[in-house]
């Protein structure tokens, strides 16, 4: 390990731990869109995936996406099952070497936060055990054969989308948001609506705690993507203003959309328009120059403004708008590529359409987008249909009335209840028992 | 003696508390309510998506005077809760049969 360079290790190890922060945001960013009756379990979806996929990633996951490839691009290997022959191994090009485990640990974020996605489109109805047993499996089956498509460089032998056909997609437009958006289609057309949609009120209960949730994602986005250069370089300072410049502008044009459209702008709107700018620049923010990346935040904000509004005309509940944001955004950041890659902002990319690059780039975006999405569909839908069919996805209808903090794991968000709505049993904070003493205390 | 119930927007408490204790009311009883009357509550727009909120949050006052204070009670309470702007609110008032003051067991107007 002499050959491991210092400044590129402590880059890649700081940006892990960006990119892990990002899922207990994403938590709170979902948390506070659902209803308060499921805040805990829509949280938990995203705090388990912290769990589960950290044991795949460590067992089998990591070899099979980042393993020698298996042949034809498809998938790894299982070399390196358990990590053990990865301790002090080296990773990556002469002068820029990091420990394989710092790329173990900055691609599991990845792995965690790609998979905890997927719990927005099917908020407040599945069984979290089922939602286990879907993470495993999906994780494996879809997530990673998709990253080693998109991740796995090995001298032009490694992943079929990055290695071999030579579309571009710096931190995961095809794995992690295109692969989320498709994936999530696929689930929601599986699990079904929740029990009123359409016909209940199931607007978001805390907005402060959403705004707070995607601070934290554009926080930890600028790991994800700065993180995705492997090396603290130049590189990695263009993807990390252009992360910045994309989320600010998507941000942007989803109020300016909005206020067009409803009257006004909403907090709502900027939270989902800066996450929209992030998952746009995701690919693209290690290709395309500053100006690039702005065009490309102010589009993503618009188009996916509108297109969470679609899933009401086309019927589907995709509860907190996965497609949209994830599916949609991703594509406008992977074509967005094919137009607006610049070899002046990266000297190993290309130029796009605009630059004098033709259409050859553009093409091969298409190819990577269409095929990353139709494979995320179909293996998703299948999996869903076998949990479906076996031990069951959607919640006890009962349950998901009453909701699912109560029912499924025995706790209540918020202790706000008047009279009627404490428990008795087994005492605890309770603030109408807070009353009694405190007046209880002036009369003595 | 009357009961005076005041049903206004959260926003005109501190007017109405100060327009009370300014005509010499010192007792009352304030409490969180939400409902809706011609006005059908608002609307709230979610990524796109409307939602009427029909019951809106409102504040509920509760004064017992004596008959000789109702009226001027009553315009006080209108007086300082009015906006002139759509959902201000019901005030209403109705016959009490009686009254009594836990701590002494006084009834009546000696207990208001």
């Amino acid at each position: 390990m002499d050959s491991i360079n210092g400044a590129d290790t402590a880059w890649v190890m700081t940006a892990s731990a960006l990119v892990l922060l990002m899922t207990p945001g994403l938590a709170l960013f979902y948390g506070g869109m659902v209803r308060s009756k499921n805040v805990l379990n829509m949280i938990m979806m995203s705090f388990s995936a912290m769990g589960v996929i950290t044991v795949v990633w460590v067992l089998v996951g990591f070899s099979l996406a980042f393993g020698e490839d298996s042949g034809g691009g498809f998938i790894g290997n299982l070399s390196h099952m358990g990590l053990t022959d990865a301790i002090n191994q080296p990773v990556g090009p002469e002068g820029h070497q990091i420990p394989l485990l710092a790329f173990v640990m900055f691609q599991l974020t990845f792995a965690i936060v790609t998979t905890a996605l997927l719990s927005g489109a099917i908020a407040d109805r599945v069984k979290f055990s089922s939602w286990i047993v879907f993470m495993v499996a999906w994780s494996l089956l879809v997530y990673v054969p998709l990253a080693h498509w998109a991740f796995a460089f090995q001298g032009g032998t490694g992943g079929w989308i990055s290695d071999r056909l030579g579309a571009l997609d710096f931190a995961g437009g095809t794995a992690v948001e295109i692969n989320s958006g498709a994936s999530a289609l696929a689930l929601v057309l599986v699990v079904g609506k929740r029990i009123g949609f359409r016909h209940d009120s199931m607007r978001p209960h805390n907005l402060p705690l959403v705004l707070l949730g995607a601070g934290l994602l554009w926080f930890g986005w600028l790991g994800f993507n700065a993180g995705s250069a492997l090396s603290a370089s130049g590189l990695a300072a263009t993807a990390l203003i252009n992360t910045q410049i994309a989320t600010a502008c998507g941000a942007l044009t989803w109020i300016a959309f909005e206020k067009i459209r409803d009257g006004h702008p909403t907090t709502l709107g900027a939270a989902s328009g800066a996450i929209a700018g992030a998952v746009a620049i995701t690919p693209a923010c290690g290709f395309v120059t500053p100006l690039g990346a702005l065009v490309i935040g102010l589009v993503a904000g618009a188009v996916c403004a509108w297109a969470v509004s679609q899933k009401f005309r086309l019927g589907y509940d995709d509860s907190l708008d996965v497609v949209g944001v994830h599916g949609i955004g991703g594509l406008v950041g992977m074509l967005g590529i094919g137009l607006f890659a610049a070899l002046i902002a990266n000297s190993s990319g290309a130029n796009g359409l605009f630059f004098g690059g033709g259409a050859s780039l553009l093409g091969k975006q298409v190819i990577a987008s269409l095929a990353t999405a139709f494979y995320a569909f179909a293996v998703t839908w299948i999996i869903a249909k076998i949990i479906m069919k076996t031990i069951g996805f959607r919640a006890n209808p009962d349950d998901e009335i009453a909701g699912l903090d109560t029912t499924i794991h025995a706790e209540s968000a918020y202790d706000f209840a008047g009279v009627a709505g404490g428990g008795s049993v087994g005492g605890g904070h309770h603030p109408l028992r807070d009353l009694i003493a405190r007046s209880r205390e002036e009369d003595q | 003696m009357k009961l005076i119930t005041a049903i206004i927007k959260p926003h005109r408490l501190e007017n109405v508390k100060e327009a009370l204790n300014a005509i010499g009311i010192n007792g009352m009883t304030v409490s969180e309510a939400s409902g809706h009357g011609r006005q059908r509550g608002h609307v709230e727009v979610y990524r796109g998506a409307e939602y009427r909120i029909d019951l809106v949050p409102k504040i509920r006052i509760e004064v017992i005077v004596d008959d000789q204070e109702a009226e001027q009670t009553l315009g006080a309470i209108v007086t300082a809760a009015r906006t002139e702007k759509i959902g201000d609110g019901k005030v209403w008032m109705i016959n009490l049969e009686t009254v009594v003051r836990v701590r002494t067991g006084e009834r009546g107007t000696d207990a208001i």
